[in-house]
Order: C-alpha cells, then structure tokens, then sequence
C-alpha cells in the first residue's frame, strides 16, 4: 500500500541535508507552507540556497531560519516584501548572497526542471542588467537570453487537500509556487490543510498528481495572515 | 525645470485612471501594476468586460471586497484582498507568467520611474547599487505583454523630468512603452518620438515640453 502520509515533523524533514537547495512556496502568506518552515528551523539543515518569491516577513518563518544563519543564498523576485528586516540586515552586511531573478523566469526555471528541460530562451530580461554574462541569440528576430533550469533538492509545498498517494488540490490564490515546486524538486514535502480518503478526491480537480510527492504532513491552521 | 506662471490643473491620480480605463475596450485581458495602475480597475464598469489579470495567479480579478467578506486566500500581487468575478479562475504560476510571457495578455499598465521617447522603461530599481533590488513580474510583463502602458506622475515630487531622452536607471526593458497617462498628459511613444495626444485642462504644449527633458510632439 502506497502511503505518503507522514506522522510527524520529524519524519517529514528527515534527511534534509546540509547545503540543500530548498524551494519554498507561497506568494506573500497565502500558500507559504509556515509549519515545514518551522520544522526545517527545527530539524537543523544549514548553508542551505532557498528559492522563493518572496525574502521573508518579520521575524518568523523564512526570516527566522534566515536570523539563525542558516541560509547563505537566497534566490527570488521581489525580496522588498513587507518588512523585510532580517534580510536586508544580512544583505547589507554580505551574509547573505541574493541572485534576484525575474518572477516569471523564476517559476519557468523550476517549471522547466521539473519537465527535464535543461534551459530555455526567454525575451525578459534582454536589455536590463539580467542579461549579463548569458548567452544570447536571435530567433526569428527576436533576441532572447539562456536561463537554466532551477532544480530544488527539497520543496516545501502546502495543499488545501491531499490523499495518501499525493495527490494535491489548492485553494484559490494558494496555488501560485506551489504546483511548480511539487514537480521540480527531487524530494517533494507537503502540508496540508485537509486529508481525503484515497478516492474521495475528484480526478478532475487535481492539481497536482501525486507522482510529484513524496511526503505529507496533515497541518490544519486556519487561514493565512500576515503579509 | 523653468517654472511656469500658468494657470493649469493637473489630473487627479483618479482622474488619470479614468483617462486609460476609457481606452480599454472590452474583452481585454489586462494586468494592473501595483500603485496607481490599480486604480484603473475601479473604472471600467462592470458590463463592460473588460478581464483583469494577476500574476499570482488569479485570472478575472473584481474589486476589492466589503470588510466583511475577505478571502483570506484571495489576493492580489499586491498583496490586497480582491474579489473573484464570475467566470474566473486560478492557476499556477508558471501557468499565470505562460499568460504574460506567451504574449497572451492584450494589455499591462505599469507604473515607471522614467520612460524613454524610444520606449525603454525603467520602473524597478532607482541606481546601479540599490539595496536589495526587487524586479518581482515587470520584466516579464514588459516583456510579454502585447502592450505596455504607463500610467505616472509626469515629473518626480522635485520636479525632475520622467518623460526623458535616455533612461538613468536600470531598464526594465528596451522598446517596450508604447503609451504614458501622466497627471498632466496622454503621450503615445511612436517612431518619432513622443507624440502628445492630450493635456491637462490650461496647459500650454510649452508648459509641458518644459516639465519633459525628451523633445515631444504633437499629434
């Protein structure tokens, strides 16, 4: 019997590995998976490269693993979220490298790992400071740049539901990340608000087949807050 | 900038929302930036379909909702609370920026720093060393999007010129502008140059080149 359900944190984050690349999803609060952040602050991995859209808020959750030195590169579009205190301390000082990368190019370079496509052409970014150092080239009159797949050792993902073989469905705007992460890293963990019985769940509304999850965590909390 | 004595009105940031609401013709799908492009939404009446955009991933966007009927799973890219109107839907966003960057949208509106009379804009970091820049989706809806607006205050609270003959700032794109509302203007970005369309209520064409460091021209 396949059974991706999990008990505990602890055998949810088991193996994370020092130097990991960890995608994290979410766009501001709504569909940030907080409790496996918590778990991962917890479970004690360090040097670790996260990939988000966002830098983190306050003092909690991503800041908070972020405050505890445990993150030495940080890749995402837009790190001027609200109150980003933890990570412009630690830009300013250097603790912290930052490759900002465009937010559609973002999801495309995990989109892309997660297809097996090792790189694509894209228009955004031709022109800006983006473009330096990558290879360029013209088709069919455009000039376009190389971005290489983004490939997460570990995804950290929440769900509005899930069954024991994976499967995932979201909520509304709580999708966003969420979906790309689940195909792109090579260990898929989620949380999520509701568990189904297998069956229960409408093959019709899957969003994520379970084939791009490992691990579950049934985390029911209520609704996200704080931007 | 030379000051002028006359006697003009400026556009009200509303006001300009209603201005580039009014050019938007049903059956559009639109992405608003964040700041006073937003605004426009709240202009386009609700007959005329006009389907907004959110690169988070919602699709057919309505207006904020009343304080009692928050989503808290609704949100824009913003970051605010929106609603969903019917016939809307949601999707990943890999999905969302295949809409932007498959030049599926007909339409986005952003807000700039400056604008370049050949198009180039800069709206997402102010010097070579700003703090922690953050481009978040406007390269790729400058890129993407089959047409780029700008709606912004035609000179900087000091009075400094945005409408310019060379971008200052990092660029967000090259060529990408092809029309600016300002509190003070509709400006088409063509291949002369920019070309005036409108101005604000008493304000001699003068009075306007002199507030922009690009030569514009009229229509």
């Amino acid at each position: 019997m396949i059974n991706k359900i999990v008990q505990t944190m602890a055998e949810a984050m088991e193996g994370i590995k020092d130097g990991s690349i960890v995608l994290l999803g979410g766009f501001g609060a709504v569909g940030q998976p907080n409790a496996l952040i918590d778990g991962l602050i917890e479970q004690g991995a360090k040097n670790l490269t996260v990939a988000c859209n966002n830098a983190g808020t306050g003092r909690i959750g991503l800041a908070r693993l972020m405050d505890l030195g445990r993150v030495s590169k940080i890749i995402c579009s837009f790190p001027r979220s609200s109150d980003p205190v933890v990570f412009e301390t630690l830009y300013r000082e250097g603790k912290i490298e930052l490759e900002i990368v465009p937010q559609g190019t973002l999801a495309e370079r995990m989109r892309a790992a997660g297809a097996g496509v090792p790189a694509f052409f894209t228009a955004t970014g031709v022109g800006t400071k983006m473009a330096v150092g990558k290879e360029h080239r013209e088709i069919d009159g455009r000039t376009y740049i190389l971005e290489k797949a983004l490939k997460g050792d570990v995804a950290l993902v929440e769900a509005w539901e899930a069954d024991r073989w994976g499967n995932l469905t979201y909520k509304q705007a709580g999708r966003n990340f969420n979906p790309v992460m689940a195909m792109a890293a090579d260990c898929t963990i989620v949380q999520t608000q509701h568990v189904r019985e297998l069956g229960e769940l409408n093959p019709d509304h899957v969003v994520t087949p379970g084939i791009f999850v490992d691990r579950v965590l049934h985390v029911p909390y209520g609704d996200p807050s704080g931007f | 900038m030379s000051a002028t004595t006359a006697d003009f009105k400026p556009f009200t940031r509303q006001q300009m929302a209603q201005r580039a609401a009014a050019d938007i013709p049903e059956g559009w799908y639109v992405n608003l930036g964040i700041g006073i492009p937003t605004l426009i939404a709240d202009f386009v009446p609700l007959d005329r379909e006009v389907i907004f955009h959110s690169e988070n991933g919602v699709l057919g966007m309505g207006p904020a909702p009343e304080k009692d009927k928050i989503e808290p799973w609704l949100i824009n890219a913003g970051k605010q609370y929106v609603t969903m109107r019917a016939g809307g839907s949601f999707c990943h966003h890999a999905d969302s920026f295949a809409m932007i960057r498959g030049h599926h949208l007909d339409l986005c509106v952003l807000g700039a720093f400056q604008v370049a009379d050949n198009g180039d804009i800069a709206n997402w970091a102010t010097s070579e060393n700003d703090t922690a820049p953050a481009v978040g989706g406007a390269m790729d809806l400058a890129a993407g999007a089959k047409r780029l607006w700008v709606l912004m205050e035609h000179t900087t609270k000091d009075g400094q010129a945005k409408l310019v003959s060379k971008c200052t700032y990092p660029l967000t794109a090259p060529g990408a502008v092809k029309r600016v509302y300002t509190n003070l203007a509709t400006i088409d970005v063509t291949p002369r140059g920019f070309v005036v369309t409108s101005m604000a209520p008493g304000l001699s064409f003068d009075d306007l080149q002199a507030r922009t460091d690009a030569k514009l021209h009229l229509a």
